[in-house]
């Protein structure tokens, strides 16, 4: 089958693939940047364990076709730590609400509350869990997940009103 | 890995109807959501790909001079959801593609694909019906307008010829302009999941706000297609806003319907949700416009 | 303790939350060849031939291999220690790939290509010849006089026939007086949906096979490998890198045997399995659909006099873990309430339906249902008050069990059902909500249980343990003990830390298992490990200690009796004077020129006492009469779980057994098409996993005894969160409407059901 270049941002950096034009973005992504933390749990769409962010939307990487990611700003949980290894304050957040278990949804579940975290108004739990129910988890019942993407977001909203 | 044969990539909607009139058993490839994975099952294994979701002229949504409401078919449910014109005059149409899938299917799902699968659950559909959408349907030898109510043909099978592409939903400002609407998806869970039985119902009351001035219901998932009760609607026309009112759409709604058995549920128990969704979406629809149902 | 309780971080989050964690699917050579199993479209019947021409023709196929080419072993799947004795070894009743066709998606031919889609076509393309007979899906059907034999070494196709009697049943019901209740309950078939599918990936290297695989029992599936291959233990080296859960799925060998066969076939190349969701769904295992008949005497002062249970076990297909899942369940009931004269009887069954076998609580959760709601039902039924019958009833301090002696060592049960009575306002609450009308009621529901810890005295219990000393003063734990996402790694490193008396940060867990090189331990099961592992830990701690401090006694010309370590420092026995850093003693004992020695330790602790952890759950709800729908309210889950090792984990795994427990009560269930036996409902869209959205905010508490059994006070925990949710909503329902449903999940067709015959629906 065809190859074709695909030149995208990921992680902030413009890379190009040589990618099989039947490639999903999840395919491209783990295969060609070797970026492992997008996790296949079902490839249909229904568990969220392969969420990035595409132009700072939650997409599950595995339906969305590598050919599709040309010219996007793709975001992977890689794109969340500094080269040195700093972690981000949701990531900070996951471990110490105890938000993490087994780990295999853990990455898509803090690239879906990027944009829950970026808000500039509060949400309820009920809210915070409407946009998470795109990913699903055994292990945590999901009550320490919302714990951390709730104080993650108090905590930003905080900063946003002292700066 | 999708396994599909030749794959397609027009950069212009005269392109992809071009190449959609060489290749009409080629399968348009929008948002993905159904036919990468039925790829991926098998059942589509092989197939040939015209890639539209590119096409950023079948994306978006405007006001038309006329006043009607113009979808354009690649929109995302989320773009759906969010856009002010949807928010301003028929904000039940946005709230029932928000209850689809999760954050993750309403990014990529487009409301054409929603409409032109042809399933009754289809989420937008019933909305869509209520208010009387009209299809633009586009091919190399123009445009063919055609009312939403028939497009529907069967279970999946929709009239959309095989070198046609939806290239727009309209909505009548005649249908929408003050009506208030309200949608039930009633499903086993209250994300990723298909309905068990859909519900819109929208009102225009009378101006002292105490009878119905036109009541619009469709259901999904209560016939093999997407359905609209004109029973229902013809019982709750003039009709006081009172509890005779919800019985008399509930009981309309049942003279129109006809669900099936099926292993997720059974007939007699979606024939008890249709009652009951078509009374509370109508109690619903009716406070929205101001309205109080009494007794 | 310093450590042990402390709500600590867990050791991998970091790894986790990074993406830098590794799982099976992430350390794949690119290079690995692909594997697709051919599954049958048939329930029940025999294949008769293949026909591959059209399969070999697809570019790329390396090789295809049927049920006729494999080898003529039968093994046996559950992840139980092994038996040298043959009468209480597990059922070998599977080959690799299976000619005679015993359930829907059975395994009977394989596909090795170059690319996965290569393998996909191929394995589309074998076309099977079949001889079939009717599907067997129901434990009635299988039992009927004539029913086609599913395995020819049980003819009447019961695996397991069982029973027990404590004192005289048909004496005691003698007596006068006595309430007669009876109730028939059923559960049904779900499934684990770990988010990593059951994979693996194996090749050959030094003349051995190496498979690297998603599972909870590594050292357990290097046995059944080697059985399943006929070749030596040694022979097979299973590496376990982080999994993406497992919940008993992976405490069974799925993939892993086939694999390993698969590599010698094409010269040792790496070959990757990977099931998808919906042969993870379809094609591994589930958790046994029991049905229970229980018949209650009471007493006119509440106390029970004779009880007895009737459970029959749908196995499915393959033996697995068979009997032992109905097995704990009888003794569940007798144990529970151990009091009067107690008989039960159980029934293993092959039908034609999915292979059954270990997920979270092992039987309990189907006990616990009908237990919990019978209890209940006698409660309607004679006015006796809900919770004071319980705690006149229920299993006291010092109880040992007449069948397996497992002894009641501690046990705050009580206080636990005092908390949630609490929390709840129950019996406020119950009262008040007795007697509703209109179409939305609530209610509030409550039930008790209790759990073993570890599987003593019914098999083996066995860890080791290896402690190695940096020359930087760290320390390195290798443990058989396996980190499925339970946090085992966190609270083993606290075990370690508090018990050599180093901080935390000193701490390596090795948490990658390879059984060339790892300690043996049979895995993560039976919510074992931080008890019975622990003790092999503490065991090792105290050994590899006096080691340490002999040679800081070498150092500081003193005698080791007058030392002792704290914080990472040689310190005087009950004095805080730092003498000399652990780091200097490492050092100097690696490259002492007189005296180097190594320290290290490695002990097996072989346990033999068990102890019982206890717990409740409050639920209120509310039931929408027209919409058939029930919602939690609130709910809360209180365990005695003797010492809490880490808050922070134990919270979580409490959620995590609640939420699995809601799906079990109100959600989940696999369904099957009733003429082919198909699963209908094999992906996470069809079947109901909840969503964040549909789980209401969970509340966990302890009650924290001191077990004096465990290694730090501590008993099970793992898995009994599950166990007490489902019949407490149950009972919840009951109290908001007075509808008794003795069947889960109470989805919304059967709350249909049940309220149009109460005429609450008309």
């Amino acid at each position: 089958m065809a190859n074709k270049n695909i030149t995208c941002t990921v992680n902030g950096k413009q890379r190009t693939f040589a990618v099989d034009v039947r490639s999903s973005l999840s395919d491209m992504l783990r295969g060609n940047a070797g970026l492992d933390s997008i996790k296949h749990g079902c490839d249909v769409g229904e568990c969220g364990a392969c969420t990035v962010l595409i132009n700072g939307k939650p997409f599950n990487s595995c339906i969305y076709m590598a050919i599709w990611a040309e010219g996007k700003d793709i975001l992977t949980l890689e794109g969340l730590s500094d080269t040195k290894g700093t972690i981000s304050d949701i990531q900070q957040a996951f471990i110490d609400e105890g938000a993490v278990q087994c780990g295999f949804c853990t990455p898509g579940f803090i690239m879906s509350s990027i944009p829950i975290i970026n808000k500039d108004t509060p949400s309820s739990r009920e809210e915070i869990r409407k946009q998470v129910a795109g990913n699903l988890c055994r292990c945590t019942g999901y009550e320490h997940i919302v714990d951390a993407i709730e104080k993650t977001q108090k905590k930003r909203i905080a900063e946003k009103k002292q700066n | 890995m999708y396994n599909f044969n030749k794959l397609y990539e027009p950069t212009s909607v005269e392109e992809a109807l071009r190449l959609k009139k060489e290749h009409p058993e080629a399968l348009l490839l929008a948002g993905g959501s159904d036919i990468l994975i039925k790829i991926r099952e098998g059942k589509l294994a092989g197939c040939d790909l015209i890639n539209i979701y590119m096409l950023e002229e079948l994306r978006g949504i405007c006001l038309e001079d006329d006043g009607s409401i113009l979808i354009r078919p690649l929109t995302s449910f989320t773009d759906v959801s969010m856009h002010p014109v949807i928010k301003g005059h028929v904000p039940v149409l946005g709230e029932a593609v928000d209850q689809i899938g999760g954050p993750q299917i309403r990014n990529i799902g487009t409301i054409g694909g929603n409409i032109c699968n042809g399933v009754t659950s289809a989420d937008s559909a019933t909305t869509f019906k209520t208010y009387d959408a009209v299809l633009e349907l586009t091919s190399m030898d123009g445009i063919r307008l055609l009312p939403y109510a028939e497009f529907n043909l069967g279970p999946g099978k929709v009239d959309l010829r095989p070198d046609e592409i939806m290239t727009g939903i309209r909505i009548p400002k005649e249908s929408y302009e003050n009506t208030y609407g309200h949608y039930i998806k009633y499903a086993m869970r209250r994300a990723m999941d298909i309905a068990t039985l859909g519900c819109s119902v929208n009102v225009r009351l009378s101006k002292s706000k105490d009878s119905i001035d036109r009541l619009r219901i469709a259901f999904g998932v209560a016939a093999p297609i997407p359905i609209r009760s004109t029973h229902a609607e013809e019982s709750a026309q003039g009709h006081a806003l009172d509890a005779a009112l919800l019985e008399a759409v509930a009981e309309g709604a049942l003279a129109d319907v006809t669900p099936r058995t099926s292993w997720r549920a059974s007939k007699e128990f979606r024939l008890q949700l249709v009652k009951e969704l078509a009374r509370r979406a109508t109690k619903a629809a009716v406070e929205k416009a101001g309205g109080t149902i009494n007794g | 303790m310093n450590i042990i309780g402390k709500p600590l971080n867990r050791v991998d989050a970091y790894d986790k939350v990074t993406g830098k964690a590794k799982y099976t699917p992430d350390l794949v050579s690119p290079h690995a060849l692909h594997a697709k199993v051919l599954h049958s479209t048939i329930a029940n019947g025999w294949v008769k031939e293949f026909d591959l021409s059209e399969a070999w023709k697809v570019e790329g196929v390396v090789d295809i291999v049927t049920c006729f080419d494999v080898p003529d072993i039968q093994f046996p799947t559950a992840g139980h220690p092994w038996s040298t004795e043959p009468k209480h070894q597990d059922i070998a009743d599977r080959k690799l790939l299976n000619a005679r066709v015993r359930c829907y998606a059975d395994d009977i031919a394989a596909v090795v290509a170059e690319t996965e889609i290569a393998a996909e076509v191929a394995v589309r393309k074998i076309k099977v010849t079949y001889e079939e007979y009717t599907p067997i899906l129901s434990i009635e059907d299988a039992m009927k006089e004539g029913a086609t034999v599913i395995h020819e070494e049980k003819p009447n196709n019961v695996v397991v026939h069982s029973s027990y009697e404590i004192g005289s049943f048909e004496e005691a019901i003698k007596e006068k007086g006595l309430i007669k209740v009876v109730g028939d309950y059923e559960t049904p078939i779900v499934t684990h949906c770990h988010i990593e599918p059951a994979n693996s990936f194996a090749y050959m290297e030094d003349g051995k096979i190496v498979v690297v695989s998603s599972t909870q029992i590594p050292h357990i599936v290097r046995r059944v490998c080697s059985q399943a291959l006929g070749v030596g233990f040694g022979t097979i080296r299973i590496v376990k890198p982080y999994i993406g859960g497992g919940f008993g799925n992976k405490q069974d060998a799925l993939t892993e045997p086939l694999n390993a066969y698969l590599t010698t076939r094409v010269g040792g190349r790496p070959v990757r399995l990977a099931y998808t969701r919906e042969e993870t769904f379809a094609c591994t295992r589930t958790r046994h659909a029991m049905k229970f008949h229980i018949e209650s005497y009471i007493r006119p002062d509440g106390s029970f006099a004779a009880r007895s249970i009737e459970a029959y076990s749908n196995q499915g297909a393959y033996a697995s873990h068979a009997h032992a899942l109905v097995a704990n369940s009888v003794n569940g009931f007798r144990m529970m309430y151990p009091v009067g004269a107690i008989k039960g009887e159980a029934y293993t069954v092959y039908t034609n339906m999915p292979t059954a076998g270990a997920m979270r609580a092992y039987g309990i959760p189907q006990i616990g249902f009908a237990l919990e709601a019978h209890v209940d039902d006698i409660v309607a039924k004679t006015g006796f008050d809900s919770i004071k019958i319980r705690k006149q009833n229920m299993m006291k301090l010092g109880f040992v069990d007449p069948v397996t002696t497992i002894t009641c060592h501690s046990t705050g049960l009580e206080e636990c059902i005092d908390k949630g009575e609490k929390y709840l306002s129950y019996t406020k609450k119950r009262k008040e909500y007795e007697k509703q009308d209109g179409p939305i009621r609530r209610g509030v529901g409550m039930a008790i249980f209790c759990y073993k810890t570890g599987v003593y005295p019914i098999s083996l219990e066995t860890s080791a343990v290896r402690m190695l000393l940096n020359q930087d003063g760290s320390l390195q734990v290798q443990m058989g003990a396996t980190e499925i996402g339970q946090g085992a790694d966190t609270v083993f490193a606290m075990m370690a830390a508090e018990t050599v008396g180093l901080t935390m940060d000193k701490i390596h867990m090795v948490s990658k298992q390879d059984t060339d090189v790892t300690p043996y331990d049979t895995g993560a099961y039976a919510s074992r490990q931080s008890y019975v592992s622990g003790l092999a830990l503490k065991k090792t701690a105290e050994t590899f200690k006096k080691k340490l401090l002999e040679f800081a006694g070498f150092m500081l010309k003193c005698d080791p009796w007058d030392l002792d370590i704290k914080e990472n420092y040689i310190v005087h026995t009950n004095k805080d004077e730092r003498l000399l850093s652990v780091a200097e003693v490492a050092l100097e004992s690696c490259y002492s020129m007189t005296n180097s020695q190594h320290i290290s330790a490695e002990e097996t602790h072989h346990c033999t006492d068990n102890t019982y952890s206890f717990g409740v759950c409050f639920v209120e709800v509310e039931v929408d009469i027209p919409m058939c729908q029930v919602k939690v309210l609130d709910i809360i889950n209180v365990h005695d779980s003797g010492t809490i090792l880490n808050h922070q984990t134990a919270r979580g795994q409490v959620h995590g057994g609640m939420s699995m427990g809601l799906g079990y009560g109100l959600y989940e269930r696999h369904l099957f098409d009733p003429k082919t036996g198909r699963m209908y409902n094999d992906n996470l869209l069809d079947y109901k996993l909840m969503t964040a959205l549909d789980t209401p905010d969970l509340h966990a508490d302890f009650v924290e005894t001191y077990d004096p059994t465990g290694p730090y006070g501590n008993k099970s925990l793992g898995e009994p969160p599950t166990i007490p949710v489902a019949p407490a909503i149950r009972n919840a329902v009951l109290n908001a409407t007075g509808v008794a449903i003795n069947a889960i999940p109470l989805h919304p067709q059967r709350l249909f059901g049940a309220f149009t015959d109460a005429g609450l629906i008309k």
